[in-house]
Order: structure tokens, then sequence, then C-alpha cells
């Protein structure tokens, strides 16, 4: 009797050893994670590639779906409303990453040795950031009121006498959106620098202090090229999310007037969610995802090289 | 005491300007939330209002014809759920991929990895069929359901779960503590501090949350303060006053929040930042 017990025992001990155990934990343990991603991301991502190659407006089920080939691809590439689109993307992100991190580097740099009251500062500038995007967008579609606004009343003040129409003009909406994305987005900057430059070791400093090197010198001599792989890093996820941006748009101008603010996420939306044509929707989503991932696939080669 | 540099006050003064400036829209939206519809566009900008008007507009804003405190409930409802999923799903998956041994261990983790490329706006097409084929189409379980779970949370929560000495774990297996125990007694209060991060970002992240809730949900019983403030908008037209005191009540959990663990946000953001 005594020996099969242990032979139960013994069997099971066999069975369940430390390191299945571990694996039966270490691999529910991520279950949740990677369920979400292999419905959300493998499947919706080949889901979303098959149907670029169809027609479908969601109505009359799966059957109704057309295979149509290259044709949505063939029809991007010679649609007005996507190249006006993918213009004012690139005009978006020209301007917003590089004058953002600039501004976010020069306060950073400011910021970090120069002043009292650091942690404020911080805190101030980096409020705009985590505030709700559409709650900041009401703030300044009111501020950014043609006649009434107090931007405009400023600028008036200054001596402009026709003042911008902002975001109801074709001309100056989109520049009214940048304007917002950059106070939006300076905060960040500037915090990622500031990390940046607590890697940066004072005796540089001290040493170019002892060789009589001034402020500016030391800047664009030690802490601008020390800097590199942040402001590397920053380039490229400022250019990624600047293909994503949608909130504000959406929010304060759909892409109006006239087209002047559509970009390619809120075209996306348009086409998917308010034509309801899936297929078109999907190869433009596909066009987003094939950049972004260009733009990784360059940069993360390009890092290879540098750093 | 330290001596006062003058050349270091005169650029605080400098900075401080500038910070008053940078922050005078919000400054703007807190003065107009507090005024009578005929002072808000003023000019000169009445920054402190002569005649207040906060009771009243708030009581439009809370009480009045938008269910704003439905929309908030809802979005207080959604963002605390996700917060809670997140922290659980991040910390399991991550406390797995750092410390546990299973077969396709890598290789889930390069698909894992992966994905933290792939925007999600890119996927916003076959993720709105799949929520209508599960039927989930304009339910909170929708949302819920997509936003569980977080790569990039997941990766913050791994790196620090990884740093954990694992001294601590031989000496609970030791003491006869199985994986579950370890993960829930040990690695969890030893993680605390990541969690705190993890769970502050993925509030902000889920309450200031727009395309999302834009797309999945459509009955205005189930809106999100941030759709709220839309139809908010459309409904008060030009009572700037009024939408001032919505827009405020939308931010102010997040300026709460911020103020009061900074340095969570910041250490978290900026970890993402430099390790990302």
């Amino acid at each position: 009797m005594v020996s099969t017990k242990t032979d139960v025992e013994k069997g099971r001990k066999v069975f369940w050893t430390n390191s299945r155990r571990e694996s039966l934990v270490g691999f529910l343990f991520v279950v949740p994670e990677i369920a979400g991603i292999l419905l959300f991301g493998v499947f919706s991502l080949f889901f979303s590639l098959y149907l670029s190659f169809t027609e479908w407006n969601l109505v009359g089920g799966l059957d109704a779906i057309h295979w149509i080939g290259l044709d949505n691809y063939k029809a991007i590439l010679s649609d007005a409303k996507f190249l006006k689109a993918l213009k004012n993307n690139l005009l978006y992100s020209v301007i917003l990453v590089p004058v953002s991190m600039l501004l976010g580097l020069i306060l950073a740099a400011v910021i970090n040795s120069r002043v009292y009251l650091k942690e404020l500062f911080k805190v101030v500038f980096f409020i705009p950031y985590i505030a709700t995007t559409v709650a900041v967008a009401t703030v300044f579609s009111i501020l950014f009121h043609p006649t009434q606004g107090a931007i405009n009343n400023i600028l008036m003040t200054l001596g402009m006498s026709e003042p911008p129409g902002w975001l109801g003009s074709t001309n100056y909406a989109l520049w009214a959106i940048i304007i917002i994305a950059v106070w939006q987005v300076l905060g960040y900057n500037m915090i990622i620098y500031m990390a940046g430059l607590t890697n940066i070791p004072d005796e540089l400093y001290e040493a170019a202090d002892i060789d009589g090197a001034g402020t500016l010198q030391k800047f664009f001599k030690i802490t601008v090229p020390l800097l590199g792989p942040t402001t590397f890093f920053l380039s490229i996820t400022g250019i990624v999310s600047s293909f994503k941006v949608f909130d504000l748009i959406a929010f304060l101008t759909s892409g109006g007037p006239n087209n002047s603010t559509n970009v390619l996420v809120y075209y996306l939306y348009e086409e998917g969610f308010q034509n309801f044509r899936m297929g078109y929707a999907s190869a433009l989503s596909m066009v987003l995802f094939m950049i972004i991932a260009i733009i990784s696939i360059i940069t993360s080669r390009m890092q290879k090289n540098e750093f | 005491m330290k001596k006062l540099s003058l050349g270091k006050l005169i650029t605080t003064v400098i900075v401080g300007f500038f910070s008053l400036l940078f922050i005078s829209p919000l400054v703007w939206m807190l003065s107009a939330a507090a005024k009578y519809e005929v002072d808000v566009m003023k000019f000169p900008i009445e920054w402190i209002p002569t005649k207040w008007n906060l009771i009243e507009n708030f009581k439009t804003v809370w009480l009045g014809n938008v269910p704003f405190g439905l929309y908030y409930l809802n979005s207080l409802k959604l963002a605390v759920l996700m917060t809670l999923l997140t922290l659980l799903f991040s910390s399991m998956a991550g406390y797995s991929f750092a410390k546990l041994n299973f077969p396709f261990k890598n290789g889930l983790f390069v698909l894992v990895l992966s994905f933290f490329l792939i925007p999600q706006e890119s996927t916003l097409v076959p993720r709105y069929i799949l929520i209508k084929w599960f039927g989930l189409y304009d339910t909170h379980f929708a949302l819920i359901l997509m936003g569980a779970c977080s790569i990039p949370l997941t990766f913050l929560a791994r790196q620090f779960i990884k740093d954990i000495h694992t001294e601590y774990i031989e000496a609970a297996k030791i003491d006869g503590a199985g994986h579950l125990r370890i993960y829930w007694q040990i690695i969890l209060p030893m993680a605390k501090p990541i969690l705190a991060t993890v769970g502050i970002l993925k509030f902000l992240w889920t309450w200031n949350d727009y395309q999302n809730p834009l797309i999945f949900l459509i009955s205005k019983s189930k809106y999100t303060v941030t759709l709220g403030i839309q139809s908010f908008a459309s409904q008060y037209g030009t009572s700037y006053a009024v939408i001032m005191m919505a827009a405020l009540s939308t931010i102010l959990p997040i300026l709460i929040v911020f103020v009061l663990l900074q340095k969570q946000v910041i250490n978290g953001i900026t970890m993402g930042g430099v390790k990302g």
C-alpha cells in the first residue's frame, strides 16, 4: 500500500516538474496580451490587407465583398483628396517636428541649469502635453476666433490690420492646427531632452570652462552633439506621431475648410466611417502602415550605422 | 544660505514670463469659465473676472440639458476599468517575460515587440468590423476589450521586473511558494513604483482618448466626456463661458492627477522615451 501511494505521488511529480509548472504559468500569464495582439494586431493587419484589394460597403455581409485587385491602390495614386491630405500631412510634420524639438531643446538647456524653480517650470511646460486634446481644442477654437478671439485682438493691437482667419480660412487653418500641436508637444520634447542632459557628464563642461569656452560654444560643441541619440529618438517618434494626427483635426475642422486640413488618418476616417468604403479605407490604412514602416526601417538602419 | 546669482535670477524671470505666456490659454479657460457670457470676449482680456458667474456656469454644465455628469461617469468607469486590467495584464506579462521560462517565449516576445511599431490607426477598419461581428458595437465592453492591454506599458513593467533580484524569487521558492504566490506577494509589491506609473499613464490616455469612443460608440448615453464636450459645443454654440466650464471640468481630473503624481508621470514618460 505504502509503495503504490508513493508511486502515484512519483508519477504526478514526474509530470508536473518545476519547469513544466513554470512553463504553464509563464504561458498563461502572457495569454491576455498575446490574444489581444493576435486578434487586434496580426489578424486585423492581414484582414486589412485583404480588404484593401476589395470593394465593400459593409452592407450585405461578407457576400457583398468584391475582389478588385489593385484598383484601390491605383485610385489612391490619382485621388486628389488623398494627395492633398498627404501634402498637408507632410507640411504638418516638416514644421511641427523640427520647431517643437528646437524649442524643446532650448527650454531644456535653459531650465536644466540656469533657473531657479526648475521643477515648477517643468510641470508648467508639461501640462499641455497631458491635457485632454479635445478640451484644449475648444479653448483654442475660441482664442482663434477671427474677429473676437484674443489672438487676433492681440495681433491687431500689435498693428496687423488684417489678421488671419485661422481655423475658418483655407490658407491658415493648418497653421492654426500646427501652432496648437507645437504648444502641446513642446513640453514632451523638453522633458526628454532634460533626461538626455542628465547623461552628459559635468566634467565636460568644467573642462570647457577651463578652456575658456562661452555658453553658446558649450551648447553647440558639447550639448547638441552629445544629445544626438535623444534628437534622433525624438525625430522618429515625432514624425511617426505626426502621421497619426487626428483629434485636433477631427474636432476643430473636420479636415476643412475645403480639405485644407485633411490629413491621412482623418481621410481614412472619412472614407471608412462616414462613407463606409471599407475596401478603400483599408487601402488607405495600408498606405499609412507602409509610410510608418518605411520611416521605422530607414531610421533603424541609420541608427545602426551612426550610433 | 546659498547666494542668489543675479544671472540666474534674470533668466528665471524671463523663463517665468514665457511660462506664463505659454500656459495663458489654460488660464484664460479658467477665467472664462467664471465669467458672464458678455465678458468672455472682452479685450483687453479680464484675467480676473470683474463679475463672477462661476456657479451659474457650473450648474448649466452639470445640471443642464446635456447629461455631462453621465459622460463624466462613463469616462471614469472606462478609465478605471481599463487601468485596472492594464495593471493586471501588463504586470503578468511583464513578470512572465522577465522571469519565467516557457516554450516559444522568445518568439512571442518578438511578436509583442513587432506590434509595438504598428500604428493602431492602421487597424481601425478591421477592428471596427470585428467589433461589429462580435455584436459589441456601441458598447463600453468593446473599448475595454481593445484597451485592456498596452504594449508600451507591458515593456515598462517587464523592464522594471527584470531588474528585481532573482534571489528574492529563489528564496521564496525554497520556502515553497508557487509562481502565482511569487507574482502576487513578491513581484507586485516590489513593482509598485512602476505599477503606479503604468496606472497613471493608462488612466491619462484613456481619459483623453477621443478616436476610439468616436468610432465605436454611437448612443449618447454611452458617450465619454471627450465626445460629450463635442455635443456640448454644438448645443451651446457661442455660449463660450459654458463651453469653457465644460472644458475645465474635463481637464481638471487630469490636472489633479498630474500635479499630485508629477514624478511618476514624468518619469514614466521619460522612461518610455529614453528606452523606447
